[in-house]
């Protein structure tokens, strides 16, 4: 099935052909992985099955497969992967414990998982493709839920307006417009928002444009602080400190997400799968767009700012159409959180949480996609239960009493110290970012230069 | 592409039309004027003493500010880290006047001169140290990686410091007795002036003529010049650029460390993420006052400070404190936007 690639590979055990060097690889890791859970938690069959359909998916060059002159090989490892995704659900509770990890994380996890991927992609579309270095992504996070929370929750209760929400009794103030008309409608405002920010900063070069978007990052929520009374007028926006709460859940059919429908169509399960149908449409908008004119632009942009210029890129509308298409997807995300949590306060939005994500990004890989969802996945999982579990690991087995959650960032700032000095371009980097890591780019900014 | 670049030739972005931003700008300094003009009058010794607590703060603000821009004008770096660096020599001082040598509220001046004054030095040497080890592991790896890598590097390390204060002090204030005393200096209506305020600027005044000597007369100083005018040039003319630019971080750090005293003295209570804040508004005032430009910190921090103290403490229309961030940072944007050299700094073609 498999065309091994002949030639000059020179993998790490000497003179072989690339599927003799990825079954050795594979052998290698499976050899390891198998010992150590053997070692810490036991083999049971829901690992061997774990570890058989992970080698089955990952191990054989599927890239290389063609029947019929068609290379459909290429979709074996894409449809294998949201396979495994969309059915997460079955088997997530017969699956076995990870040594240090502890269980896998459970279905709701999973959502923040999902979400905080979006984001991540949305922010590498920024940071990744365009290079611009934004520290202030938590203000678009934070525009999508409000803008979700004031649309979808008795937060105006002057008003009565329904329009096609689900599970909202008619007699409920308020605004309550479907989450489906929402989450593009955040979308779309938040956009508008990246664009107003954009079109003033984007003319600054990399570290002020950073300091800058910091600046947003850090006004808006102290706007949604101080918002439950603006200028003394006494008209509450954001309903201060104590946050929107709550906020209406998607749902169709009648099935409202927050209640779910019998014992198939949970309330996580919902919210999991719409969480998972939103980020395949932001990754594949995000791989398209890289392929397209503007993707080509923005990297033309980063790579080297003054030659995209002479090339006759337009710098200012191609940036902002980068912060935008960033401010969009993070909009969206933070629009579907909102109504997942059921809530959005001020405290969500803290410079923190910036970092987060841009820690996701910068470990998994700036401009691949591929490793940006990685990284969200497994920072959000740490977030989330995995620093809780591994501390109770460490606190279990050494009789130690430290909190290990509470150093969370401490660990993310390691994390973005140890990968900028060790491996800049991430875990599963772009190629293309990898060099320019390595070799350099004409990084002196246009605007260096005053006109 | 070829159309494209036809109908779109390469936009050079224009500066706001010079006819228009100035006079939005100067009716926005006209409005704040008479806003403080109004509250002047109605208000004056409260006036004077809430601008006499901005000057006190402001001065610790200065210190701060000045590490930003010292390490800015020779690396071109943002130091996110130098924020909590202040806080750690806070800290570290907050634990020797409270627990090594247990000084209490009012205490007698014997006893807390030479103490603070130790404390002062120990506090610069270990922040200005902690500083120049920060960039020999965080930054000097990555002097010729594209210019978001030690950005990031910065931010990583401002999150660790922040994390190694937590695991220090814990996540509550740490509360520090009044040492410093508190009696009038000078009383004027109703307007107070304490020790403890002039105190701040004792220390402050001599530390900053300390720095323009080193920095305009030293041979050490010429090296910091040179190198941050052309790094190239400077090693050709056999300065040693790294041991320059260690030395720069070593004394923005021990900067950092007498404002940390100072702050643990005069706030009386320190807390492991105050630095990151602090720091922010005294890189905005750096910013202000031209970054890269030394004169220009200590201005931005002043007027910073002023800003905050009259935002917080007038009676009349002040927006309070619960604004203060967002003042500072709508200034800050303001003025990379319309004014990125700051109000000192020269329009060089580094300044944009």
């Amino acid at each position: 099935m498999a065309r091994p690639r002949t030639g000059d590979v020179r993998g790490w055990f000497g003179d072989r052909s690339a599927l003799e060097n990825r079954l050795l690889v594979a052998l290698a890791v499976d050899a390891v992985v198998f010992v150590l859970v053997g070692v810490f938690s036991g083999v049971s069959a829901s690992f061997i099955l774990t570890l058989a359909v992970l080698n089955l998916l990952l191990v054989p060059p599927w890239s290389t497969l063609e029947v019929g002159g068609r290379r459909i090989g290429r979709l074996v490892q894409p449809v294998g992967l949201i396979t495994l995704a969309l059915t997460y659900p079955f088997y997530v509770g017969k699956e076995f414990q990870i040594p240090i990890f502890g269980a896998f994380p459970d279905v709701a996890t999973g959502v923040v998982m999902l979400v905080f991927i979006m984001m991540a992609i949305g922010l590498n579309i920024v940071v990744g493709y365009a290079g611009l270095l934004d520290l202030g992504y938590v203000a678009f996070y934070a525009i999508g839920a409000y803008t979700v929370a004031w649309f979808a929750s008795v937060q105006f209760a002057k008003h009565n307006v329904h329009f096609l929400s689900v599970g909202v009794g008619p007699g409920v103030p308020g605004f309550h417009i479907s989450i489906w008309l929402l989450l593009p409608a955040a979308g779309i405002i938040t956009a508008l928002a990246g664009v107003l920010i954009g079109l003033p900063t984007l003319r600054l070069r990399g570290d002020y444009l950073a300091i800058v978007t910091l600046g947003f990052g850090e006004i808006l929520p102290q706007i949604a602080r101080n918002g439950d009374s603006l200028f003394n007028t006494g008209f509450n926006l954001t309903n201060g400190p104590n946050g929107i709460t709550p906020i209406d859940a998607p749902g169709f059919f009648g099935v409202n997400y927050l209640v779910g429908s019998g014992t198939f169509w949970t309330s996580d399960r919902l919210f999991y799968w719409t969480a998972l149908a939103l980020v395949l449409i932001t990754a594949f908008c995000s791989w398209r767009l890289r392929d397209s004119r503007l993707g080509r632009a923005w990297i033309a942009i980063r790579e080297d700012e003054t030659a995209a210029a002479a090339m006759g890129v337009p710098l200012m509308r191609t940036k902002t159409w980068a912060y935008a298409t960033g401010a969009f997807f993070g909009g969206v995300a933070g629009a579907f959180y909102a109504s997942f949590k059921s809530a959005t306060f001020p405290g969500d939005f803290f410079f923190n949480i910036s970092v987060f994500i841009l820690c996701m990004v910068i470990l998994g890989g700036m401009g691949n996609i591929l490793g940006v969802v990685v990284g969200a996945a497994f920072l959000a999982y740490l977030d989330r239960e995995g620093l809780a579990n591994i501390g109770g690991w460490i606190n279990q087995h050494f009789h130690a009493n430290i909190d290990v959650p509470k150093y969370e960032f401490g660990i993310f700032g390691i994390i973005l110290l140890v990968v900028m000095l060790f491996r800049p371009e991430g875990l599963i980097p772009s190629s293309r970012r990898a060099a320019e890591f390595h070799e350099g780019v004409a990084d002196e900014p246009l605007y260096d230069v005053q006109h | 592409m070829a159309t494209e670049a036809r109908r779109q030739p390469i936009t050079i972005p224009e500066r706001f039309r010079p006819g228009v931003m100035p006079v939005v700008g100067g009716l926005l300094v006209l409005a704040l004027l008479a806003w403080l003009g109004v509250n002047l009058v109605k208000t004056p010794y409260d006036f004077l003493e809430i601008a006499l607590i901005g000057i006190t703060v402001g001065a610790i603000y200065a210190l701060v500010a000045l590490g930003y821009t010292l390490v800015y004008g020779i690396l071109e770096l943002i130091n996110f880290a130098h924020g909590d660096v202040f806080m750690l020599g806070a800290m570290m001082a907050a634990t020797l006047t409270v627990s090594t040598f247990s000084l209490h509220d009012n205490e007698a001046a014997s006893k807390w001169i030479p103490v603070v004054l130790l404390a002062l030095l120990i506090g610069m040497v270990f922040c200005g140290v902690l500083n120049a080890t920060i960039e020999r592991i965080a930054y000097k790896p990555l002097r010729n990686a594209p210019r978001l890598a030690p950005l990031i590097t910065a931010i990583g390390m401002s999150f660790i410091l922040q994390n190694v204060g937590l695991a220090w002090k814990g996540a509550n204030y740490v509360p520090v007795p009044n040492i410093l005393p508190r009696g009038n200096v000078f009383r004027l209506g109703t307007a107070d002036y304490q020790w403890n305020k002039l105190i701040v600027l004792i220390v402050t005044i001599p530390v900053l003529v300390g720095l323009v000597f080193l920095v305009q007369r030293t041979r050490q100083g010429k090296a910091m010049r040179a190198t941050a005018q052309d790094s190239d040039a400077a090693a050709m003319m056999g300065i040693n650029v790294d041991r320059t630019i260690s030395f720069t971080f070593l004394i923005a750090g021990a900067l950092a460390g007498a404002a940390g005293l100072l702050y643990a003295l005069y706030v009386t209570n320190v807390r492991y993420d105050q630095g990151f804040q602090l720091g922010l508004i005294a890189f905005t005032s750096a910013v202000f006052g031209g970054i890269g430009n030394l004169p220009g910190a200590v201005l931005g921090a002043t007027l910073i400070g002023l800003i905050q103290a009259f935002n917080e403490g007038l009676a009349w229309h002040a927006p309070g404190s619960d604004w203060t961030q967002s003042i500072v940072f709508s200034i800050l944007i303001l003025i990379l936007v319309f004014r990125p050299e700051g109000l000192l700094g020269e329009r060089t073609p580094e300044g944009g």
